[in-house]
């Protein structure tokens, strides 16, 4: 039931805006949507290795980038199929290629979540700020093949031209806000039942005391790299669609520092021990930077990251959950009896014993 | 004789060149109380880390329930019925004592049974160990909000749910007062009588005598004195151990 009033209230909340959107006749509404909507995936994605099991990722960025240039890649590979492949094979390839959006988010997932788990393995011996290092090491690696990797633009970068209208909904950017949005209720879907799943219960033990949870039979290596795989998978589906939202896909945009530093900021204010922190970070610092933009600069942005960063690290460590949690949890019930504070509660997972 | 539930042949192990293990030989019987007493820096806790995975010994094998456990990880050799409770208290401090319950029956129970438990089968056996160390009325507070010897307890109920065979405690009585440290050994003497052999590693020896059938001393990380604890504690090399020479 709880799992049903989730879905059905994501999908309600999205289709609203999208009909508002559609109503206003506005397009910019769907830009900047799409890139709130990123940021939730991101973010979401970033708190399943960060949040749950206290592995901070600097890396996120790369990847992000993974994902976008494992959709320039197979979208250049469809463009000259006949240049790579003998004639019969590039007939065959001929009728599946373009690949569509959804099928380009999966592929992006599948090299993402590969890398991830690679990473995962050569790194999770780390721990603290070494492995944070370690993945702040990998995203440099990864932008230098880029950077080389002339197939894909190398350092000049690759153009992307998107069709200009798709049946049905008409403009191309409704669609790929459309895309994202059921991306974003994906990745959400995926942090809420890994938490309540025996897997999130793995995750914050190895989150609080690793020792303490091999100790009570917690598979502490497996569980890490299925935290990096899925993690890392999520980034990449989150960068899939990107080439073809921005048209035109260069190293220093995908390997952008903004989306290293959101990915981590968002879920820190929002709070990272329930999948509701990264949604409400990606929502506020999100919706804010779209509006900085507008009205101020893009070059602001990054400014007021930083400073909700500080002030939240400062004031509330725990994020915008952790004080709603200490509230919740002061008042979760009136002589054992449910109240609105303790359903919210349950329904968030934001109490001990809720889940 | 039946055959021992653990059988630690000439362990060893070292940090650089200083030697924490030194050829322990050691056997524990199914259902036997072993105490494991020695001054400060003696290897105790090596031993008990070398035992339960938490650390690789260098020479030796560890035998457990008749299998060899070297180079199994700490978590495979819990899945086969060794548990351990650590000498300072290492709760999960952001899940609930309930919750702290649940992690082995989630992770360990199959092991045993074959087959994962319900969620009706979990509350039940986490009510049941709250209710054995007396936690029930705090099963949905945080560690932070457990006393000194509610967070030992913890500890051991913790370990307890992992169903084990062979339930390792280290110092779970540091710390505590008296009426407190008569409480843990009623608690350990009652897991006990549930069938569970359990080695304790304590300093307290009024503690380790009144809960020990049999006791073990190890010095500079060697075992110099094995046998009933009246006997042993009269030996020429522990009083000189322990007061000098």
């Amino acid at each position: 039931m709880r799992a049903f009033l989730f879905y059905l209230v994501s999908i309600l909340v999205g289709g609203l805006f999208f009909i508002f959107a559609r109503w206003l006749g506005n397009d910019y509404l769907f830009f900047a949507g799409y890139t709130v909507l990123q940021f939730i995936v991101l973010a979401t994605a970033w708190n399943i290795l960060g949040g749950y099991c206290g592995y901070v990722n600097f890396g996120s960025a790369a990847f992000f980038a993974l994902g976008a240039y494992s959709s320039v890649a197979f979208h250049k590979l469809g463009a000259n199929i006949d240049r790579y492949f003998p004639e019969q094979l590039a007939g065959l390839a001929k009728a599946i290629l373009p690949l569509n959006i959804p099928t380009l988010i999966i592929l992006g997932g599948i090299v993402s979540g590969l890398v991830g788990l690679g990473t995962g393995y050569l790194t999770l011996r780390l721990r603290g700020a070494f492995f944070a290092i370690a993945t702040l090491a990998l995203a440099v690696v990864l932008q230098t093949l880029i950077v080389n990797w002339d197939f894909v633009g190398g350092s000049r970068g690759a153009y992307i031209i998107r069709p200009g209208e798709v049946p049905i909904l008409g403009s191309y950017i409704q669609y790929l806000f459309l895309v994202m949005l059921v991306l974003s209720v994906v990745a959400l879907a995926t942090a809420r039942i890994i938490e309540q799943s025996r897997l999130g219960y793995g995750f914050a033990t190895i989150r609080d005391d690793e020792v303490a949870a091999e100790a009570c039979g917690v598979p502490t290596l497996r569980l890490k790299l299925i935290a990096t795989t899925i993690s890392g998978a999520l980034m990449g589906m989150a960068g899939a669609p990107f080439p073809y939202y921005i048209g035109y896909l260069e190293p220093s945009s995908a390997f952008g520092l903004a989306y290293a530093v959101n990915s981590i900021a968002m879920p820190m204010i929002g709070g990272t021990t329930s999948w509701v922190g990264p949604l409400v970070g990606a929502l506020l610092l999100g919706t804010l930077q779209q509006v900085a933009t507008v009205t101020i600069s893009s070059a602001v942005n990054l400014l007021i990251v930083g400073l909700l960063l500080v002030g939240f690290v400062i004031v509330a460590p725990k994020g915008i959950i952790g004080l709603v949690q200490d509230f919740m949890r002061e008042r979760t019930s009136d002589k054992g009896q449910p109240t609105w504070r303790s359903r919210l509660a349950i329904f968030a997972n934001m109490r001990p014993g809720a889940r | 004789m039946a055959e021992p539930l653990l059988h630690i042949d000439n362990l060893g192990k070292r940090f650089g060149g200083f030697v924490a293990l030194d050829g322990i030989n050691l056997s524990v019987q199914p259902g036997e109380r072993v105490g494991l007493i020695g001054p400060n820096g003696s290897g105790k806790s090596t031993l008990v880390n070398c035992m339960c995975g938490t650390l690789n010994n260098e020479t030796g094998t560890v035998r457990f329930d008749g299998q060899i456990v070297d180079g199994l990880a700490a978590n495979q050799r819990t899945h086969r019925g060794m548990a351990r409770s650590f000498q300072l208290p290492r709760p999960f401090h952001t899940l609930s004592v309930a919750e702290n319950l649940r992690v082995p029956l989630l992770y360990t129970a199959h092991s045993r049974s074959g087959r994962h438990l319900s969620h009706d089968e979990i509350e039940s056996r986490c009510h049941e160990l709250a209710g054995l160390v007396g936690l029930a009325a705090k099963a949905n507070k945080l560690p932070r909000d457990l006393t000194q010897v509610e967070m030992r307890k913890l500890e051991l109920a913790r370990a307890m749910a992992a169903d084990p065979k062979l339930l390792i405690a280290d110092e779970a009585m540091a710390g505590l007062s008296q009426s407190e440290v008569t409480d843990i050994v009623d608690l350990l003497i009652k897991l006990n009588e549930r069938g569970v052999t359990i080695i304790l590693i304590e300093h307290i020896m009024k503690a380790v005598m009144s809960f020990s059938q049999r006791l073990v001393v190890l010095v500079s990380g060697k075992k110099i004195a094995d046998g009933a604890p009246n006997e042993v504690v009269n030996t020429r090399e522990v009083i000189g151990a322990y007061l000098g020479e």
